[in-house]
């Protein structure tokens, strides 16, 4: 007759947690940082379907990397909680902090109560009037939430990108250098990795546009963009800051109803 | 507070979708219960008291002491399509309202507008935005133009029971069609018949008025402006006969809601440029009483 073998839960956290931070070390990874005028959030996915960064609301938005089901479920419910909430009370009693809790309930649920605890790791992120006000938070697959500040990088080789936007990383800067900036740390995944436009999902919540912030950057855009960082790498950054953050809010009207909605 | 009720309910909703919930404890019945795309379904899993069609039917009809929305008129015109309503709300005699707001936009791509009871006319457009925004937004894309009118069809037909107590709403439905580079009107009964109509269309009670002034004055060729315009002439009409609907008030500065879809996407014209069609269709009728005049032959 055998015996069921005893699992200490601290093992059996322990045990899930690896196997969490596993899944999540194998994918892509995705990074989120301020600019001047809102929040950027760049992934290194070549797919144009199936995204890692979402709108949520007028002005969240969801990054996320991991296991693709897990994260959309997550999403999904997300717009539901949001949409819910809005046609309850009013637009403005959508929050961050609100959808943040809701995810970190779920997936504290799910860690603890699971065999298989999820694979992900998000960022849920709101646009405020200025810098001040803008809120990162990110949540774990056990459901702990941190308040960040600045920038944030997960999934993939997260220390070599977070190192490296440690040392790219401006305050106030523009979308062209914040771009610049994200893609750099992407790249700093692998020793030889480079990425073109074509393999970069990018949306900002710009807090200049109305009623729904959130935007998806067309490959034209980033490539324009990442062009535009490269010509002047050092002077033009600095020169090319303040007239072109006019620049993409005016072309910007045509690259959301050339490529629809999302 | 609010947030707790809400937590509440997905506790509730947990048992409904045990089956669904069963791999992953206790999770809440947001992520996991219908698989559907559509706010309203979801709704009535989740708080089906929030719906409009799910409520009792009051047991005697409905005096006229609950305002009524009144006018709506829209035009199409080459690329795009102009809706407009006046600003009246009647409850009885009495004048609810005299700036109440009754053209929406509805999505990016499309407007909407109400006439009836507006209470229930308001609740079921912003029902009807969140069921496009929360379609959009889950799916990666945008409801065609009939996906949206149909929808909308079903919102109409589901307060069957409270028209037939005199709490009807009728919408008028507007849409740019990326395919037709065009604007397309769409128009209901209370039982949730949907109807495209051309060129042009009006609803409320001073629609008659309304329609035989758009019918004058419609042209196939009308710029965005001119289509405007010829919607302020016919509410000025629908209100020169109709007691119920609102002319243009100069003393207040509140003038009709004009709002335009184009492949721009939707935009109200700002107060000053319907200010000034306002104008003008005033100062023309100090000459001519009965508005522009259309060739006899």
């Amino acid at each position: 007759m055998s015996m069921p073998f005893y699992v200490s839960p601290e093992q059996q956290m322990k045990d899930k947690a690896d196997y969490a931070r596993k899944g999540i070390a194998r994918g892509r990874s995705v990074v989120v940082l301020q600019y001047d005028d809102g929040i950027l959030f760049v992934a290194d996915n070549p797919s144009r379907a199936l995204h890692k960064i979402s709108e949520i609301y007028d002005r969240i938005a969801f990054a996320a990397v991991g296991k693709y089901n897990e994260f959309e479920n997550l999403r999904l419910g997300g717009v539901r909680y949001a949409d819910i909430n809005g046609y309850q009370y009013d637009r403005r009693d959508v929050t961050a902090r609100g959808l943040a809790n809701v995810y970190a309930q779920s997936l504290g649920t799910i860690f603890t109560e699971t065999n298989k605890p999820y694979e992900v790791e998000l960022v849920v992120a709101e646009v405020g009037e200025d810098a001040e006000t803008d809120q990162i938070y990110r949540l774990t697959f056990d459901g702990s939430v941190a308040d960040e500040h600045g920038y944030v990088a997960m999934g993939g080789q997260t220390e070599s990108v977070a190192q490296a936007l440690k040392d790219g990383y401006e305050e106030g800067a523009s979308l062209e250098v914040a771009l610049r900036t994200a893609v750099r740390a992407l790249e700093a995944q692998d020793s030889d990795r480079r990425l073109e436009a074509k393999s970069l999902e990018v949306a900002v919540l710009d807090r200049n546009r109305e009623h729904r912030l959130f935007r998806r950057l067309p490959a034209r855009r980033i490539e324009e963009l990442l062009a535009a960082g490269d010509g002047g790498s050092a002077g033009g950054s600095a020169g090319s800051s303040g007239g072109s953050s006019a620049g993409p809010s005016v072309e910007d009207v045509d690259d959301v109803l050339g490529d629809g909605k999302d | 507070m609010g947030y707790a009720r809400v937590t509440g309910a997905w506790w509730r909703e947990g048992s409904r979708v045990a089956s669904h919930d069963s791999h992953t404890g206790r999770l809440p019945g947001l992520f996991t219960s219908p698989d559907t795309s559509s706010f309203t379904e979801f709704l009535g899993v989740y708080s089906p008291e929030l719906l409009p069609g799910r409520r009792a039917v009051p047991v005697s009809p409905a005096g006229d002491e609950i305002p009524h929305g009144t006018t709506i008129v829209a035009v199409s015109f080459p690329g795009g399509v102009v809706m407009a309503g006046d600003r009246r709300a009647t409850a009885g005699n009495v004048i609810a309202q005299r700036d109440i707001e009754k053209v929406f936009r509805a999505d990016e791509f499309s407007a909407i507008a109400i006439a009836g009871t507006a209470g229930i006319g308001i609740e079921m457009v912003r029902l009807f935005q969140v069921e496009l925004e929360h379609y959009e937004k889950r799916e990666g894309r945008t409801l065609s133009v009939e996906g949206k009118a149909n929808r909308l069809a079903t919102m109409v037909r589901q307060n069957l029971a409270m028209a037939m107590q005199g709490l009807a709403v009728v919408p008028l439905f507007a849409g740019y069609d990326e395919e037709r580079d065009g604007g397309r009107i769409f128009s209901y009964d209370p039982a949730g018949g949907r109807y495209e109509e051309r060129d042009f269309h009006s609803i409320g009670s001073g629609s008659v008025f309304a329609r035989g002034s758009l019918k004058k004055l419609y042209r196939a060729d009308l710029s965005a402006e001119d289509a405007a315009l010829v919607c302020v002439q016919a509410l000025y009409d629908a209100a020169d006969d109709d007691s119920a609907t609102g002319g243009p008030d100069l003393t207040r500065r509140i003038f009709p809601v004009v709002a335009t879809v184009t492949s721009e996407g939707y935009r109200r014209l700002g107060e000053d440029e319907v200010g000034a069609l306002a104008q003008a269709v005033v100062d023309g009728r100090y000459d001519s009483p009965g508005g522009p005049t259309a060739p006899l032959r």
